[in-house]
């Protein structure tokens, strides 16, 4: 696998005039502008990895008049809280990011899901919003944003799940196809983006793709920013190339004593020591949203997985039977082996659950469960059964 | 209950009367009075001409669409791994300490209410903590006692 | 067109069709639980997954749209385990008591569960630590959350057959379950008692009060004398219980069953069927009359019927302003009973306090109408106890009989007559035919203009059906009808009773007589009927009831001989004095959310 090193960039946080960025956007065609996204080689940089010149075309693609452009601000895996500082620090480019997604596919109105957890955020971010909408007027494109605050639902973080909270049901995710491109929110054709990816489109636009598709390796390309937080000096958020190892990762943040770490959040991947070296954070690697935390011997990795589960238990939607059901059993399960009321050897069955959770359930947040799970059980099995 | 009837209609007024206006409607009534009751949820039926069940069904979904008693100042200690890996236990026992409740209980003067939540985005300064939507972050339990004073002296 | 390939054998389908869907029309069986003919796509259960080639995941059949060369396989060892996996997680979290469950044999999980999951548990149980609750709160059913399994059918027909949601999903995670509003008890929250989502609950979760034991205390009972009433839609459905198909009459054989059962006295809710039509005929000329002729005011069109309690509750919560446009008659079923323990007792010489009257419905609702209090006419409880025809097919299992080999007799006399006009009451649009056969005599002197009284308009499946008779040649009485156009409609379902009374709200209802049916097909398709069902099954009964009807000698109401005695020996006449004090009620207003 290609590996790049530990690079900092500075490109999110970079200061730019909107004004300027915006109008070159408006004059270029909504073609020009997703060749660039799709020459960019930029991914969605909420987890998922979807390339985003690709949803933007597909979304461009369908012949209807209303269209949405969804900020997914519904940042809410645990260890992630890069949204959060975007948001506070340069909403106005997450604003234009939307407003240039919007010219690339047809769309008018946009809508910002906000977690409710930020809620503190929102008077100001109302307040670069009034500015954002006189600018926009000033150029002359008639696109128009509005907010919907979530209420504490981790799940709604999930596409079609988003969508059925502004819908005002219940955070539910839907079945696919039809995709958010033909069928979104209020069932028109939707390109629903993360926050860093917006701004990250909107520096393409000011940089050209070339700069950012130098960054990064073949199938990751570009920067992403990373939420570090565990056993670490120096918590917080930082921008860096993709493609690094997590051993470079670890000699940067670590503190020295570093035995897991925990690549993705909940819904990701963990890594022992023995596989730093080997392992690259990237799609090819370890895909991830941005969380990284660090975990340090001191740590009970059977802690780390109990707190895993239990948190997928509270949040799982409760619609389909492998999610619903499935975390209850992994979280009960561990808990008995641990306390030794049932043979170690139940963890087998359990990682077979695992599989059957990853290719049976509806949604991302059931596949995922056992990611974590099956990292955890496989490289610290010692820990999950004494 | 004439306010109730009058903040549903307000609300309705403000936010529209289709099925994506429930949400932000039971978000205002929880955001005046704390939590949702029965009376406040057939309300909102009525306004919506949709089930009281249905209504209730969307609510519970959401963490923060209480149905049950909730106190003034609701606090919400982070529990996933980070916090609790940087000492959110401690907390949650200064609070209990303090406010004399457990953790899932209310105070009997409707002032505070001590629950768990999961996270809430802000691992690089745990534990944290939100009282109603404001965070506060790397908490010790001396911090702790001080917000709270300072909420308890809010009058 | 589009072409996939399923289990290697190619298929062609209309777009839109889904991988299911196409599979059936190869004859593959795959399995389903969320999956109901008559409901929307959930794919929440999982179940159905199937390997698509080239796919990351499983694929639920019953969503996925079937795709232009897609190559689909249902039995993979990944699919296999997949499923057994999903099978065993949905047994972990139902507490299994099948011996003693009223659903045993019956049960869609349990055919799951042998089907692919046989052997050893896997899984820890789920259900004994969490305390669940068994609601017993309302007189028609039961609701045992312990054996629900989350698939949604309920909420999904009471929101798009029924237009109540009386019942949602509620909260998520491992505490997501299907609630009322806050978990109150059913009987004190919007429900009309229908028994729609029973008839569509794959396990033990929700299923009709049984008063099986109370009626075998009875006829056992030297003391008690038992008369049964069968409804109509019963004679058409009961045989799917006891291994016949749907659509095959059996009333003979039934009513030989009932008295092997031991019933002192086997009539037909057909007769107070007909009873029903002479009162209501009348009360509906007697309405005209007052609108068209005395211009009162304060007299309601249209008139509603009133059979269906299912409707009653439904308007009672939430048309309440518009109870004075229903009909006061009684059901057939309350009428009967009325008239059982005072007309049928005196004739037999019985004492009324010893007489126990039972009734079998297609209805889960009637359970609760018979509970209602003002329903003690006859000065007693009028129907003691109220039989699903799922409870007669028990019941005749548990007396071993041999159903497809009995005699077929006929109905005891007294209050055992009937017409093919009263045996229509089973179908929608059937209690509006059988009353236009009587007022259009009542008025003209002739038969309804239609090809052997068959009154096609208002038959059929349609949501809501109109109709338009315009009478002409009315007798001298009637003079002042001469030339009207009545103008009729029929609704089944209460989703579509929804929209006839949105209509009327308006102002702007051009109906002068209005037929409602709770549930979809009418009676034939009741909350009480043999499972499950579709709209196949409900043709199927449907198509039963008017081939009944066209086999009977007399087909119109007033042509009945138990009615035409009954009047002049007791009542006097319709809506007279003691008509009015036994076989018509008064309605209540209820909250509406």
């Amino acid at each position: 696998m290609e590996k790049r090193g530990l690079n900092k960039v500075d490109l999110i946080f970079e200061k730019i005039d909107p004004k300027e960025v915006l109008t070159i956007a408006f004059k270029m065609s909504p073609a020009d502008i997703i060749q660039q996204v799709l020459d960019s080689g930029l991914k969605g940089r909420g987890g998922a990895g979807f390339p985003t010149g690709l949803k933007w075309k597909y979304t461009a693609a369908v012949k209807e008049p209303e269209k949405y452009v969804v900020c997914n601000a519904d940042e809410g895996e645990p260890g992630t809280f890069k949204d959060r500082e975007i948001l506070d620090r340069v909403a106005y480019k997450v604003y234009g990011g939307m407003a240039i997604a919007a010219r690339a596919i047809g769309a008018k109105k946009g809508i910002v899901y906000l977690r409710g957890e930020y809620k503190f955020l929102l008077p100001q971010l109302m307040m670069e919003l009034e500015k954002f909408h006189k600018l926009v007027k000033e150029i002359g494109y008639d696109f128009r944003i509005n907010f919907c605050m979530g209420s504490g639902a981790y799940i709604c973080g999930e596409e079609s799940a988003l969508f059925e909270s502004v819908e005002g049901g219940r955070g539910e995710p839907r079945n696919k196809p039809p995709y958010p491109t033909t069928s979104g929110v209020f069932g028109k054709p939707t390109s629903i983006n993360n926050v860093e990816t917006l701004v990250t489109s909107m520096m393409i636009i000011k940089h050209g793709p070339e700069s950012y598709s130098q960054l990064g390796t073949k199938d990751s390309r570009g920067s992403k920013v990373f939420s570090i937080s565990g056993d670490t000096p120096t918590p917080g958020i930082f921008e860096l190339e993709l493609g690094m190892s997590v051993q470079e990762f670890v000699n940067e943040f670590g503190d020295g004593d570093t035995k897991a770490v925990q690549v993705g959040g909940a819904s990701g991947f963990c890594v022992p020591r023995k596989r730093f070296e080997q392992t690259v954070i990237g799609f090819e690697g370890v895909p991830t949203g941005g969380s990284m935390k660090l975990f340090n011997s001191s740590r009970s990795m059977y802690n780390v997985l109990h707190n895993y589960l239990d948190f997928f238990a509270e949040e799982s939607c409760g619609q389909c039977t492998p999610c619903r059901v499935g975390c209850q059993q992994l979280l009960k399960g561990v808990e008995k082996v641990k306390k030794g009321e049932v043979k170690s050897t139940y963890l087998n069955e359990l990682v077979k659950l695992a599989d059957t959770m990853k290719v049976a359930s509806k949604c991302g947040l059931g596949q995922s469960v056992g990611n974590a799970f099956k990292t955890i059980v496989e490289n610290f099995r010692e820990e999950i059964i004494y | 209950m004439y306010q109730l009837g009058n903040l549903v209609k307000e609300l309705s007024d403000k936010h529209g009367r289709a099925r994506d206006s429930l949400i932000p409607i039971l978000q205002g009534i929880v955001e005046r009075h704390n939590y949702l009751t029965d009376e406040a949820m057939v309300e909102v039926a009525k306004e919506l001409d949709i089930s009281a069940a249905e209504v209730y069904g969307t609510a519970s979904f959401y963490t923060f669409l209480d149905t049950t008693v909730r106190g003034k100042y609701v606090i919400r200690v982070c529990k996933t791994i980070t916090c609790s890996m940087k000492g959110k236990s401690e907390i949650i026992q200064t609070l209990e300490d303090m406010l004399k409740i457990r953790v899932g209980e209310t105070t009997s003067d409707r002032q505070f209410s001590l629950i768990e939540t999961n996270c809430i985005g802000w691992c690089h300064k745990a534990p944290a903590i939100l009282i109603n939507e404001m965070p506060y972050t790397e908490l010790t339990p001396e911090k702790v006692v001080e917000i709270i004073k300072g909420y308890m002296q809010k009058r | 067109m589009i072409n996939l390939s399923i289990n290697n054998q190619r298929v062609s389908v209309q777009p839109g069709t889904t991988v299911l869907e196409a599979a059936r029309k190869l004859n593959i069986n795959i399995p389903t639980l969320c999956n109901h003919p008559d409901l929307c796509v959930a794919g929440n259960c999982r179940v159905c997954v199937v390997e698509q080639t080239g796919a990351r995941t499983l694929i639920a059949a019953c969503a996925m749209p079937a795709a232009e060369g897609m190559d689909i396989q249902t039995n993979t060892l990944k699919v296999r385990n997949a499923r057994k996996h999903i099978v065993e997680l949905l047994l972990s979290e139902h507490r299994s008591d099948c011996t003693k469950c009223y659903k045993n044999q019956k049960c869609e999980l349990q055919r799951l569960a042998n089907e692919f999951a046989f052997g050893d548990t896997i899984f820890l149980d789920l259900v004994q630590d969490r305390p669940y609750t068994i609601d017993r709160s309302s007189p028609s059913f039961i609701k045992d959350d312990s054996k629900c399994i989350r698939c949604q059918r309920c909420v999904r027909t009471c929101t798009e057959l029924q237009h109540i949601s009386a019942i949602a999903v509620a909260n998520k995670g491992m505490h997501q379950k299907i609630s009322s509003f806050h978990d109150r008890p059913m009987s004190h929250v919007v429900c009309t008692n229908c028994g729609q989502c029973v008839n569509r609950c794959p396990t033990g979760a929700l299923v009709e009060k049984t008063y099986i034991d109370q009626v075998w205390d009875a006829i056992y009972d030297p003391e008690k004398h038992v008369v049964v009433q069968t409804a109509p839609a019963v004679r058409v459905a009961l045989g799917e219980d006891l291994g016949y198909d749907p659509g095959e009459r059996v009333t003979g054989k039934m009513v030989t069953a009932l008295r092997q059962l031991g019933f002192d006295s086997v009539l037909d809710t057909d007769f107070s069927a007909d009873l029903t039509i002479m009162e209501e005929g009348t009360e509906l000329l007697t309405r005209l009359k007052k609108v068209l002729v005395d211009g009162d005011k304060k007299t309601s069109i249209p008139m509603f019927t009133s059979c269906s309690p299912g409707w009653i509750k439904f308007i009672e919560h939430k048309y309440p302003e518009f109870l004075h446009n229903l009909s006061t008659c009684k059901s057939p079923q309350q009428m009967f009973g009325a008239l059982a323990k005072t007309f049928y007792a005196q004739k037999k010489k019985l004492d009324p306090s010893k007489v126990v009257s039972v009734s079998v419905m297609p209805c889960t609702a009637k359970k609760y109408e018979a509970d209602r209090p003002e329903m003690r006419s006859s000065g007693y409880k009028d129907i003691d106890f109220v039989l699903t025809t799922r409870e007669l097919a028990v019941m005749i299992k548990q007396a071993g009989i041999d159903f497809r080999n009995l005699e077929p007799s006929h109905y005891d006399s007294v209050m055992g007559d009937s017409t093919g006009a009263a045996v229509i009451f089973g179908a929608t649009g059937g209690v509006m035919e059988a009353a236009l056969r009587t007022a259009y005599e009542i008025v003209t002197g002739k038969e309804v203009p239609f090809t052997n009284l068959n009154i096609t308009p208002v038959r059929g499946m349609e949501g809501v059906k109109e109709a338009t008779i315009k009478i002409e040649g009315c007798t001298d009485d009637w003079k002042f009808l001469e030339g009207a156009e009545l103008k009729v409609a029929i609704a089944h379902g209460l989703v579509n009773a929804n929209k006839i009374m949105r209509e009327v709200r308006t102002g702007k209802s051009p109906y002068h007589f209005v037929e409602i049916m709770a549930c979809p097909g009418g009676c034939i398709g009741g909350g009480g009927q043999p499972i499950p069902t579709s709209m196949d099954i409900r043709k199927k009964r449907m198509k039963a009831i008017y081939s009944e009807d066209e086999h009977m000698v007399l087909r119109k109401s007033h042509e009945n001989p138990d009615v035409i005695a009954i009047y002049k020996e007791f009542l006097g006449k319709p809506n007279s004095h003691l008509a009015h004090e036994l076989l018509h009620t008064h309605y209540v207003e209820r909250e509406g959310y």
